[in-house]
Order: C-alpha cells, then structure tokens, then sequence
C-alpha cells in the first residue's frame, strides 16, 4: 500500500507534522491485555462495587425498576447499535422509524403533541426546555421550584449562566407544597417560563394547573419535569396546562450504570417545534409514494445554522430511546399502569411502616407522594445507611440539607414485601435502643 | 412497515410481573387521576416486539454490515469484548449516589481512564462528565470563561474559528455566551497566522481549532497559531474529532493548546448507537483543573477513590457522573491495544487514508493536494456537477453499491464536498471494493448520468422527500378515535 501511495514508508505520511510536536518515546500506558486477562482484570474491579448487590431503595433520580430481558437482545442487535446518525435516511429506516415511534410514545404519555429523538439527560432536557422558553417568549426571567432536584437545578444553572439571563427561585411551604402566593408575586413584570418538577424532588404530587395559570397570564410557558413513571397514574401534564415536558428516560428500560447513558426526553406543543432543540424525526414518501422516515426541521440544528442553531447538541441517546420505545412497547398501556401502581402502593407501605416506629416523622406532613418520601429519623442518618447497610440494604439518600436525620427513600415495583419488612424491622430496632437510652 | 400502534389489540402485554405483594390501600389524590388506558400506549406481545424491532433492524446500514466513510465520524468496528465489559453486574446495578465506599470499582477504573486519556492527549487535568463531543466543547468554553472572568477579564467573548469548523463550533459559542469570530484559511486549506494575526485582540476569549483540520490536514504552523493566540491573553481549545490520526503520534497537550475534548465514540471504537450515547471527556492544562464539572475522580492517601468537587468548578453538565457504560467501553479498547495498538490504529487509519486517496484522486477533484493527507481528505464532486450529477446524487448512489456514504457538503470551503475517512479498520479488500464502486459511479456519470441521479433503487426505500416532511410535518402517529 505504501509503494501504492507513493511513499517508503509510514514515517514519510506523518511528514506534514512538525519535528517538534511529535511525541518522542512511548505513551506510558499498561501493558496490551488479551480478551481473558480483560476479563480477569474487570471482574476484579466491579467486584469492589459492592453497591451494585445491595437492595436499593436509593432514588434522587436515578431508579431500580425492573428491566425486560427482550429490550438488550435488541440493543444488542448490529444493526441498531453500531449503526450511525441517520443522515442517509434511505438505509436508516430502522433507526428512524423506531425513533418516531418513540417520539408518539412519549407525546402522548406527556400528554404533548411531538417529542424530539432524545437529549442527554433529564437535567439537560430541563436545561435545554429553559432555553427554548427563552427563545420563544423572548423574555429573559425563569422561575424555578425550589422543590426541584437540586442536581438538575445546578445543570440548568450552568446551561443559563450567561448575560442576560435570570433565575429566580420560587420557594416551598412547610407541607412541601410550592408557595403559590410567592409564585405569583415572582411573576410580575412577566417571565419566560415556570419549571416545576411533577412529582417533585421530595415525592410529591402537586395540582400544576394553578401554575400553568400564573405563568401564563405572565406571558411565559409552564415546563413540567416529570417522572415518566407517575404518568399513567396521574393526569399528564399536558392536560394540566404545560407547554413543555421534559424528563428521564432511565426508569423506562435502562439499567442504572452508575448514572447513564441515560436519556433526556422533550416534548411540547406542536407549535413550539421549529424552537424545538435536537434531532426530530418526521414522516414523509419516497419517490415511488411508500412512507418512509427523514430527519426534519434540520433548518434548527447546527450543522446548518451554525451560531444560530436552537442548541449545540449533535450527538444524543439514540439507543436509550430505542431502549424506551421498546420498554413502553413490552409493558404497554396496561403493564405501565401496572408497575407505576406498584411503586406507588409499595412506597406507601414502606412509608406507613416507617412512621409507625416512634420517633419517626414525615417532613412534610401527609402531602401526597408518589414512589419516594421524606422522612425524619431520631437518629443520624449516618447510624440508619450502616446498619442497613449491614443488612445489604442501601437506605436512601440523606437529605443534609433538611436537618440531620433527613432522608429520601424510594420503594419501586422491585421491591418485595419482605425486604421492606426487613427495612421496617431494622429502622425500629435502630430507634428502639436510641429511645431506652 | 407497520407501526407497533397498529398491531396494538386490548389486553395483550409484552412483560410478566409478579403480583402486588401489599394490601393496596393508598388513593391518589382526588382530581389527579388519570384514566385508565387513556395514554394510548400499544398493548403486544413479547413476541410481536422482537419481530417489529428485528423487523425495523433489518432497514439499517451499520458498521458490521459494511464500510462507513464519513469524514470526521471516524466509523471503526467496535469490539465485542467492550459490550459484554459495559454490562458487567457490578457497573450495571451501581447506583449513581451510592456511598464512594460501596463504587470503589467503577470509580478505581474512571480514575485510570483519566489518567490514561490525559496521557494520550499530554494534559495535567480530566473530566469524564460530558455526555458528547458538543458537550465537551461547552465544558471546555465554560473552563476557558471561568478562568477570565477570574482573572478579572470577564470580558473576554470572542471565540475565533476557522471558516472549515464543525458546526458544533459556532453553536456552542452561541450556547456559551461567547461570540464568533471567523479566521480565514489560505490556499493550503490551513489557517492563515496573518489572519489570526489581525483577529486576536483584547476580547479574545479562545480560538477553537479542529486539528488535523476537517480536510484532514495537520496545521503546520499550529505553534504559531497557539503563540498569537496565547500573547494576545486568549486560550487555545482543540476540537479532539479527529485525534484518530493522532494517537501515539503526537499530542494536543505539546502543540500549545489548553483544552481538548474527545470523542470516545470516535476514536476510542464505542459503537454510535444509531446517534448515541457518545462520550466527550475534557482534558486540560493545570490552571483550569479547578474550574472542571463537580464533580472529579480522586484518590486519597489510603487508596480510596472519591468524588469531589473542585474549588472554583463552573457547574454541572449532567445529573450524575457521565455516560459510564461508554467509559467502561473505552477503558476496555484502551487496555486492550495499549502503546503499542494505539499507534497501530494511527499509523493503519493514515495509510489507509492515503491509499484511497492517491486511488481516487484521477476520478475526482482533490481542492487541496498539497502531500499526504492524515486520517481522511476532501474530494469534490465538481467535475461531476458539470454533467448534471450532485454530490448528493453520488452519495445516494453509493448506497446501491453497499456502502455507506461519506460525509457531504462539509466543510463548506469545499465546493461539492466528499469528506472520506476510512478508518484502520477497513481492510485493504474493502477499500479496493470501495474503489471501483467510486469508479464505476464516475462512469455512470459519464455514460448514464440517470443511473446516479435516480438513485439509490436498492435500498429498503428510494429518495425521500424532505421538503414534504417539512411542509406536512408529521412527527408523532395520529391518535384513532375509538
């Protein structure tokens, strides 16, 4: 191939490279490991990830839920997964068409009437729905609950963290509820959008009609970040006045992997589209009239509007939409409803449990919640992660923020009577010995 | 091909679930509820999913079915081993806020991986957080931003870029609050140091360059071009999409740049996924390590791994620690190859690059001929224009021949541009095949321009319409009412 190109030898191809700029020497790496010794070496590692076999009632955004084996022999499928971007649309029809499927899932679980092909991460759809608020209000202000995830408020923080540009922060009443009395005083003067989390970050269900209502007399849109899992439980956010959903795709079909590749979901009304940020399948014909599936409304994206695209994004989740649209596909109108009514009743027992040991308290009241649930122990939350995690259990997350004792537990339709049992037994047996001291 | 909503049909459900094992005694909140098979999700069988979805597969293009020459993509073959490694028990059921005690595994491996992408690249400092190459290049504006303002130079705005950048480039200066700031490239197809020269100034906040540049040539004056940036007060960043041709060879880090992201889903054989999930590390020289995403990998006295978050971080880029499963990937084709195998990825992609180059060079225009090309070069579709064939035209027609097509229209300073990057993992057989269905297609353009112009006729569909599909959009299924 050499003689072919012209050239003695490999050295003679690397001459456009200055003297000075090429490595002198070896990269100092590991010695090359054979597929077996990989192996020998990775089964080492994750065995050091001893969190990986706990019972995990950790949630914060990030959830256990049960995942149908059919959904990775499809991932695992060559042609989905080592397939590229879908530019060439007459040889991506498989991509495409399973990605406007997932896009009509979503739609309508949102209650929304288009959806894009996926962000990065809820946090990022919530960041990038700000921004597209921004863009189509062209107002500078966003209100923000502060009963939001605070990881995704950070993300939002960042995404938003230039001249010109407002965050206002709507505080929450003693029941965990988000002050509607604050909200509308934050509203005046207009802003561009309200984001508020459905359930929130604490677990709980609040009415978002009446916040889609003050938003809009202020001329902004409401954004609603929603648990796609409490959907077929609860009126969709859509029904309820948003403009735009936004959510994480995790809890539908992906594993936890130490938090991703996840996949951020959004949607909204169809008339926000061309504002829309990311790839969006459409449906159209071929020259012989047969239906078939294009990237549409490229006009938006970077590489053709370059610095006045609607966002950067280029890459996103493709295969952890595939992963949701099968997911939704598999579990179906009747199994989603199922598992979300499981979560639900699950967590109330767990929760029904809890507060019946002495000393244990809700924060916040008896609000309504919906697969995870703040509580307030009498002791550290330090002593509850040890002991239970004695037990294999991993507790929750502790809340510092909220006081000492603070934690956020999630029970999904993974766990069993018995380990929530277990859970109880253990959290008054803990509290039992602090009351006799 | 049927959607899975039409073979939808009432009671039917794709998933077993055990019963609930608790007395159902909570209520919804009155008001709040939704009714029931109201979402309008279909109802199939497992069995009617494996068949839809092998069903859509089967209308792929991938990497494992044939060539991928998409300039800047880098397309290579993405190892078994590394799939079965992303869904090993300990990574796939690891919690991302679970104690660092209990993830000292995964955190021990990201804290090598770091370790051994700083090494690759020749930087001081690492964040795995973000999610993508775009990402990456936000993070590494947010870094460049964060160090002025600092320093008390919050003023500086201007992000300089040649006119050759990928469009992530100018959209994420836009997205960073930065404005654009356009360099010009001289006859060569590499920046112009005078240009440069006259566009640097005191609101100079960075210049990005992509290097080896989008038509696949190494900067040749990059020291010069990183001292003006770097005199003027401005910080050099490196687009990492193409350090395929790189590795081993030479480092960002040597050349006068600050920050660099790379694309693990290019260079490092994580599979694509159709569009996702990428991965876009950024490395950097000390003096911004303290500005990096909250939060970083460390390790203590003891041994112990932990998170933590640097002193005067900028942020957050995603809710947890980044696309894991694509590290996990990349840490697998890393230790896989080690020096040795990373040169040879090097040394194969150039080779092969260049052999199709001096191959294809007769047929069509080659703008810039200056010597050898690095990973992949630009050809232009001009001489066939005149016959009334596209680019596009060409590029369709090469899907009837069974390989993909390479990047088109991009850059934009070639005319009718093909943008071929075959990688090292094509062997020499499969650049030959890819070689006469260039040069049969050139015939046809000749002979049956209709042939090229029709195309492509054997794929699972013929050309689309995107014009229709904007003008009638139509992005989710249509409700039926019931």
């Amino acid at each position: 191939m050499l003689d072919e190109i012209g050239v003695d030898s490999f050295e003679d191809l690397l001459k456009p490279i200055p003297d000075e700029y090429m490595l002198k020497g070896e990269l100092s790496l590991p010695p090359a490991l054979s597929e077996l010794e990989l192996q020998r070496d990775m089964a080492v590692i994750t065995s050091r990830d001893t969190g990986a076999d706990h019972i995990c009632f950790l949630g914060g955004g990030a959830y256990d839920h049960f995942v149908p084996s059919a959904i990775d022999h499809i991932l695992l499928r060559s042609e989905f997964f080592t397939a590229y971007t879908p530019y060439q649309a007459e040889v991506s029809q498989g991509t495409l068409h399973a990605i406007f499927e997932y896009q009509t899932m979503i739609s309508r679980l949102t209650g929304m009437e288009m959806a894009n092909a996926s962000v990065y991460d809820g946090a990022t759809a919530a960041a990038e729905a700000c921004l597209m608020a921004l863009r189509v209000t062209r107002k500078n202000r966003i209100l923000i609950a502060g009963s939001m995830n605070p990881r995704w408020a950070r993300v939002i923080r960042t995404y938003l963290d230039r001249e010109g540009f407002e965050i206002n922060e709507i505080p929450f009443l003693e029941n965990g509820l988000l002050d509607l009395d604050a909200a509308s005083s934050l509203t005046e003067g207009g802003a561009a959008a309200l984001l508020v989390q459905y359930p929130d970050y604490f677990g709980l269900i609040q009415d978002i009609e009446p916040m889609a209502e003050l938003i809009h007399s202020a001329g902004g849109l409401l954004i609603a970040a929603a648990d796609p899992v409490a959907l077929p439980l609860l009126r969709s956010p859509g029904d309820a006045g948003a403009d735009i959903v936004v959510g994480e795709g995790q809890s539908m079909g992906l594993p936890l992997s130490y938090g991703g590749p996840f996949a951020g979901f959004m949607s909204s009304k169809l008339k926000y589209a061309r504002k829309m940020p990311g790839r969006i399948i459409g449906r159209t014909v071929d020259r012989a009239g047969e239906t078939g599936y294009v990237l549409t409304l490229q006009t938006r994206e970077q590489h053709i509007r370059r610095e006045k695209a609607t966002s950067n994004i280029c890459t996103n989740q493709a295969l952890m939409a595939l992963a949701n649209a099968v997911y939704l596909s598999l579990t179906g109108e009747q199994g989603f409803r199922e598992i979300s009514t499981q979560c639900f009743q699950k967590s109330h027992y767990l929760y029904s449990g809890l507060i019946g040991i002495e000393g244990v308290e809700p924060v916040f009241g008896n609000t309504p919640f919906f697969r995870e649930f703040t509580l307030r122990f009498p002791v550290s939350s330090v002593e509850i992660l040890q002991k239970l995690a004695e037990m294999s259990i991993l507790a929750g997350l502790p809340l510092q923020e909220l006081g000492e004792g603070v934690m956020l537990i999630t029970a999904t339709e993974k766990r069993t009577k018995e380990e929530m049992d277990a859970y109880i037994n253990a959290v008054a047996s803990i509290c039992d010995v602090e009351v006799s001291r | 091909m049927k959607t899975v909503f039409s073979m939808s049909s009432s009671g039917r459900m794709g998933v077993s679930l055990p019963a609930l094992d608790v007395p159902p005694s909570a209520e919804l909140p009155e008001g709040l509820e939704r009714e029931s098979g109201s979402i309008g999700l279909p109802e199939v069988t497992e069995g009617q999913v494996m068949r839809h979805f092998i069903e859509l597969s089967n209308a792929n293009y991938h990497v494992d079915k044939g060539m991928y020459p998409l300039g800047s993509c880098t397309m290579k073959y993405n190892p078994r081993q590394n799939e079965d490694i992303a869904r090993m028990p300990g990574l796939a059921g690891l919690h991302p806020l679970s104690p660092d005690a209990m993830a000292q595994g995964t955190l021990e491996l990201m804290h090598r991986l770091s370790g051994y992408l700083c090494e690759i690249t020749g930087f001081e400092a690492i964040t795995l957080q973000p999610a993508a190459g775009a990402q990456g290049e936000f993070c590494g504006l947010m870094l460049i931003t964060s160090y002025h303002r600092d320093r008390g130079e919050g003023h500086r705005n201007e992000v300089l870029m040649p006119d050759s950048a990928h469009g992530t480039n100018p959209a994420t200066s836009t997205l960073a609050g930065c404005k654009v700031i356009g360099v010009s490239s001289n006859d060569r197809g590499e920046v112009d140091p005078e240009d440069l020269r006259r566009k640097v100034g005191p609101n100079t906040a960075a210049f990005m360059l992509t290097n080896p540049n989008t038509l696949g040539l190494f900067e040749s004056k990059i020291g010069e071009l990183t001292s003006i940036v770097h005199e003027a007060g401005g910080l050099n960043y490196m687009d990492g999409a193409n350090m395929n041709a790189l590795l081993g060879v030479a480092r960002p880090g040597d050349m006068g740049f600050d920050v660099c992201h790379l694309n693990l889903h290019k260079t490092f054989g994580t599979p694509h996924g159709g569009g996702g999930p990428g991965s876009g590390p950024v490395a950097c020289i000390s003096d911004l390590e303290r500005y990096l995403p909250d939060s970083i990998v460390s390790k203590d006295s003891d041994g112990r791994y932990f998170l933590q978050k640097p002193d005067r971080s900028f942020g957050r880029l995603l809710a947890f620690h980044g696309n894991v499963g694509v590290l996990y990937r990349a840490y697998a084709y890393i230790r896989t190859l080690g020096a040795d195998g990373l040169c040879e990825v090097t040394e194969n992609a150039l080779i092969n690059a260049n052999y199709l180059k001096e191959k294809l060079k007769g047929i069509f225009e080659l703008p810039f001929d200056d010597g050898p090309c690095m990973h992949e070069f630009v050809l232009s579709g001009d001489r066939q224009l005149e016959k009334g064939v596209k680019t596009l035209d060409i590029a369709k027609r090469l899907l009837d021949y069974g390989f993909h097509a390479p990047t088109i229209y991009f850059p934009l300073i070639v005319h009718e541009a093909m943008m071929i990057e075959p990688t090292e993992t094509e062997g020499i057989e499969d650049l030959d095949s890819f070689i006469a269905a260039m040069e049969s297609i050139a015939r046809e353009v000749e002979e049956k321009p209709h042939l090229v112009t029709d195309a492509p006729v054997n794929t699972p569909v013929l050309r689309l319409d995107e014009v229709a599909a904007v003008k009638e959009l139509c992005i989710v299924e249509p409700r039926v009412e019931e």
